[in-house]
């Protein structure tokens, strides 16, 4: 399919993109690793039940912006971040934030799947018990029904559901990693790459789990596939070397991009 | 002197063989290695292989049998006038005889040993030159042969590799066949003290004072003696003293662990973990010492200011210094195994929102489970075999006891203390060391089952 057909699909299915609100948004982030710079003065705004994607060239600083969002980037000793980011109208680096609710709040699938040493119920069960989200045994039950059923999961391991979620296959498991974040039900969910390891009926898959989720989450999803990107996302930003080059409606920045390197990069001129 | 002097003739010969070899080996194709099948060095090294291997095991086997084959050569040749002799002259003879070989003034022994000395000078002379020329006979056919191999298709390279694998696995028999010696020698042991002793009375028996073992034959000595050889206080001390041990060293150990590997930053952890292990480092003696004179009389003290009464020397006392040593091990071997916890599942864990502690808990040691069970086991087996501590700070006394504040003694002490010293070595005594050696070495055994299987069982569950 070529780029253009699928940005017609989106905007059909997208009406009305543009008059959602931030939900997420940062102004001037900075991320240095130790001595090294890694992002450079960023600024973006992320829109209330919208797909953005983040596109650009291996190590141009995806990942590390993704992990600013709900602060991932605290577990790694070097790594320092300044500027502002909002959830909310919270700066999330506030002394006063809790890390674990935002955590809670902004929930990530990481881009190679991590599914637990447990059972895919218990996999799937580990938010909403570190959370206390349910009363019941069948209010957890259902949850995890619910999640599964989402993650497009459900008939491939409704019989298996004690069998361990390591024992899953690589797109399985990385629906099982899906549904684990969409159990604990969160505002924001980050995907770093989430079909990089999948054959493309389980990368269909997921991407349309990507458009169903949009309802009730706003996505942000790193991808390498331009065609993934308009595919799934009402909004795209170009990272490069670190910067943000543009940002803007998926459509136009595929078809009409403002920058040079944009269009290198889109059209497969750089990368 | 000798001895190097052969020494560095094998060496010589060795190279010479391998230089020779790859001389040949690049000689037979004019000069041009390329189209050999296998590179110049592994021809020299096959010629290297055919000619040293048979030499140097012939020499070995002879080795192995020699103090055997001069025995029954001077045996032979005594005739009648040793065939008379009691077995414990026979014994005195033989030892006397070698010892003696070497010197020359042979005037402190008697006539028959003089001339059984005489005998076996005669054979090892003759033996050695016969060996030197075997062996220089094996070194040069075998060269030749090998020799007379080479050509270009020779696969001298897979020879060459199949001999490293035997080598290989002839390491590994070593480890094994030890191994399989030592137990079957406890084994044959044991039976001996079996024989004497009623194989149930001693596993089950709860009376242990083998210092009155009588030492008669037949039934009588049997029932004296089932009352004495009771195991059941020894194996119980062993085990109170192993469970404080583990009380104290597992939650310790464990938490100093995720401490480290979770917690501490890479500054602390370089400088921390070291540190602990250096307490490894510590010779049991040490801490034996540190048990008995300042541990102890610690807790001794401490008791009669609160008015319980605590032996001076006793099971905790020991337990705990023991729990101590052992911490390292636990320590260690749990901080490696919770490092190879893959990042990325404590990542998804916080990415959950779980704090560090609910990541560790619920993510973290579930995953990390077979290696840290492994870890207890290792240190519990240490536990289990360790002397000095017990032999110094829980005494002597055969206690049948639960009280950690009372004096018990452990199975590794008992056989300390009925081998030392002169003993026959086939009282009924001396061979109960070999019967708790053998119990010992079956429970450690189980543990080291035991433990493999849990590992078996959750290994593999990440990836
Ligand atoms: N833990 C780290 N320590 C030091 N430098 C890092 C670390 N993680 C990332 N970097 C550096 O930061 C820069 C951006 O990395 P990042 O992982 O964000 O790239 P990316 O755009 O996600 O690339 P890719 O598409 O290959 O995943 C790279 O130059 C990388 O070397
Ligand atoms: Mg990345």
């Amino acid at each position: 399919m070529s780029v253009e057909a699928n940005l017609a699909a989106t905007a059909a299915k997208a009406p009305a993109a543009n008059a959602s609100k931030v939900k997420m948004s940062g102004n001037g982030v900075n991320v240095f690793y130790g001595e090294k710079q890694a992002l450079f003065d960023v600024d973006l705004n992320i829109y209330e039940n919208q797909v953005i994607s983040l596109i650009g060239p291996s190590g141009c600083g995806k990942s590390t912006f993704l992990r600013c969002l709900n602060r991932m980037n605290d577990t790694i000793d070097v790594c320092k971040v300044t500027g502002k980011i909002v959830l909310d109208e919270d700066d999330i680096y506030d002394k006063n934030i809790d890390v674990v609710e935002l955590r809670a709040r902004v929930g990530m699938v990481f881009q190679k799947p991590n599914p637990f040493p447990k059972s895919i119920y218990e996999n799937v069960a580990y938010g909403p018990r570190i959370h206390g989200m349910t009363r019941t045994k069948d209010e957890l039950d259902d949850l995890v029904t619910s999640s599964l059923r989402r993650a497009g999961l459900w008939e491939e391991v409704k019989d298996r559901l004690d069998q361990p979620g390591t024992g899953l296959s690589g797109g399985q498991q990385q629906r099982l990693c899906i549904a684990r974040a969409i159990a604990t039900q969160p505002e924001v969910l980050l995907m770093d790459e989430p079909c990089s390891a999948l054959d493309p009926i389980a990368t269909a898959i997921i991407e349309e789990l990507i458009d169903e989720l949009r309802a009730n989450f706003t996505i942000v999803i790193v991808t390498h596939s331009m065609q993934q990107a308009a595919r799934v996302s009402q909004k795209t930003a170009f990272f490069h070397l670190g910067k943000l080059i543009e940002e803007g409606p998926t459509d136009q920045i595929f078809t009409n991009p403002i920058n040079k390197k944009t269009q290198d990069y889109i059209t497969g001129r750089i990368g | 002197m000798q001895g190097w002097f052969f020494v560095i003739i094998l060496v010589l010969t060795a190279c010479a063989l391998f230089y020779i070899g790859r001389s040949r080996a690049v000689a037979t194709v004019g000069g041009d290695p390329t189209v050999l099948h296998s590179k110049p060095g592994f021809h020299g090294a096959f010629v290297m292989i055919c000619g040293m291997v048979p030499a140097v095991l012939l020499f070995f086997t002879w080795l192995l049998f020699s103090r055997y084959l001069t025995s029954a050569y001077v045996t032979a040749q005594l005739g009648a006038d040793f065939a008379n002799l009691a077995t414990i002259e026979q014994n005195a003879l033989i030892r006397n005889m070698r010892s003696f070989a070497d010197r020359t003034d042979l005037s402190a022994l008697s006539q028959l040993e003089a001339e059984a000395v005489e005998h076996y000078r005669a054979f090892v002379g003759r033996a050695a030159l016969i060996l030197q020329i075997v062996i220089g006979v094996l070194v040069v056919a075998g060269g030749w042969f090998a020799m007379r191999a080479i050509h270009q298709e020779l696969r001298a390279r897979q020879f060459v590799e199949k001999t490293v694998m035997s080598v290989l696995i002839a390491a590994s028999g070593v480890a094994i066949l030890t191994t399989l010696g030592i137990v079957l020698s406890l084994i044959f042991e044991s039976v001996n003290f079996f024989q004497k002793v009623n194989f149930l009375d001693f596993l089950f028996g709860t009376h242990w004072s083998p210092q009155s073992a009588f030492e008669g034959v037949g039934e009588e000595a049997t029932d004296r003696n089932s009352e004495v050889f009771g195991a059941i206080p020894v194996f119980a001390g062993t085990l109170l003293i192993t469970a404080i041990a583990i009380l104290v060293a597992a939650p310790i150990g464990l938490m100093s662990a995720i401490y480290l590997s979770d917690y501490a930053s890479p500054k602390v952890r370089a400088t921390a973990k070291p540190i602990m292990e250096i307490l490894a480092g510590i010779p049991t003696v040490v801490y034996g010492f540190f048990a008995a004179l300042t541990v102890a009389p610690f807790f001794r003290n401490t008791g009669e200011a609160i008015g319980i009464s605590v032996s001076s020397e006793s099971a905790l006392a020991a337990g705990l210094v023991m729990g101590i040593m052992i911490i390292p091990f636990v320590s260690s071997l749990s901080d490696d195994v919770i490092n190879s916890v893959p990042q990325s599942l404590r990542d998804g864990s916080a990415g959950l929102g779980a704090t560090k502690s609910e990541t560790i808990r619920r993510v973290i040691l579930p995953a990390a489970l077979p290696g840290i069970v492994s870890a207890l086991m290792l240190a519990i087996s240490r536990a289990i075999g360790e002397t000095m501590i017990v032999v110094m700070a829980a005494g002597l006394s055969a206690n049948m006891t639960v009280n950690p504040l009372e004096a018990v003694t452990t199975v590794t002490v008992q056989i300390v203390t009925l081998l030392v010293g002169d003993q026959e070595f086939d009282s009924a005594k001396t061979l109960a060391a070999f019967a708790l050696g053998l119990v010992l070495f079956c429970v450690t055994l189980l543990l080291n089952v035991i433990a493999l299987r849990v590992i078996k069982k959750y290994r593999e569950q990440y990836d």
